[in-house]
């Protein structure tokens, strides 16, 4: 799956990280208006960004992320051509990541 | 089956009052290095539950060195772009919070050592509310809000 969609760049010894993700994020209140059953809640859980093995974000989340959610955090310490991954996991168990070089 | 033996667990912790629910936070929300998905602090349904069962103290303190941009109107609840800077030191998590959902927290980012101190994302929000950021620095928590009016709900309905 490629469900990652991630940008790195580094300026000034600050990489900036800006990934999308294609996810529904289903809250679990949302009724299928064709059927009128509940959609089940479908959501990331957890992401996680690493860099050469260290993990620099760990973002837990809510259903109240928006669907095909968006995530951007800086962090220090990378330079170009390094290598970062970040990886999801949501509330059924499915997972993804994918890998950036930073620029 | 799984919801209503969640029902039936935040109804029995609630029973049992503020001693219970400070051991079932404690047990529940290992916050410190595996930032494990904590149940019962995005299942709350106020403010300060949430906020002391992710951090385990219930205490903020408005602090001006943390900066929210959001919109001042959202026309669709669905997706609210809320970005969070912080230039406190030492800051290991921030968490954003919209204080009208049926569940108010909706994100919380555990940050490195390395990282600065900004994070920036989409929510979604049911009604005009808050935002209320909540940043963990050292053992402290600070917070700040910024009100944010939505026309269309984003919360199901």
């Amino acid at each position: 799956m490629a469900s990652i969609k991630m940008r790195a760049k580094v300026s000034d010894g600050v990489t900036t990280i800006k990934a999308l993700i294609s996810h529904p994020m289903d809250t679990g209140l949302l009724k299928d208006k064709k059927t009128g059953k509940t959609i089940p809640a479908h959501f990331i859980q957890e992401v996680v960004c690493q860099h050469k093995g260290t993990t620099v974000m760990t973002a837990t989340w809510g259903a109240a992320v928006s669907k095909n959610p968006y995530l951007s955090f800086k962090f220090k310490g990378a330079a170009a051509g390094d290598t970062v991954s970040l990886s999801w996991v949501d509330n059924k168990g499915e997972k993804d990541s994918a890998d950036a070089t930073i620029k | 089956m799984t919801s209503m033996k969640r029902r039936i667990f935040l109804k029995g912790s609630l029973a049992t009052g503020a001693v219970g629910m400070a051991v079932s936070t404690g047990l529940l929300a290992p916050r410190m290095s595996l930032a494990a998905w904590s149940k019962a602090a995005f299942e709350a349904k106020d403010v300060n539950s949430a906020v002391s069962a992710l951090y385990g103290a219930g205490s903020m303190t408005d602090s001006d060195k943390i900066k929210i941009k959001a919109p001042d109107i959202a026309e669709n609840g669905a997706v609210v772009p809320v970005s969070v800077t912080t230039s406190l030191d030492g800051a290991s998590s921030i968490s954003i919070i919209a204080d009208k959902n049926a569940t108010p927290l909706t994100a919380e980012f555990t940050l490195g050592p390395t990282t600065e101190g900004y994070v920036s994302t989409r929510i979604k929000m049911g009604k005009t509310a808050n935002v209320i950021a909540v940043v963990k620095a050292g053992d402290k928590l600070y917070s700040a809000k910024k009100e944010v009016k939505v026309t269309i709900g984003g919360c199901g309905g």
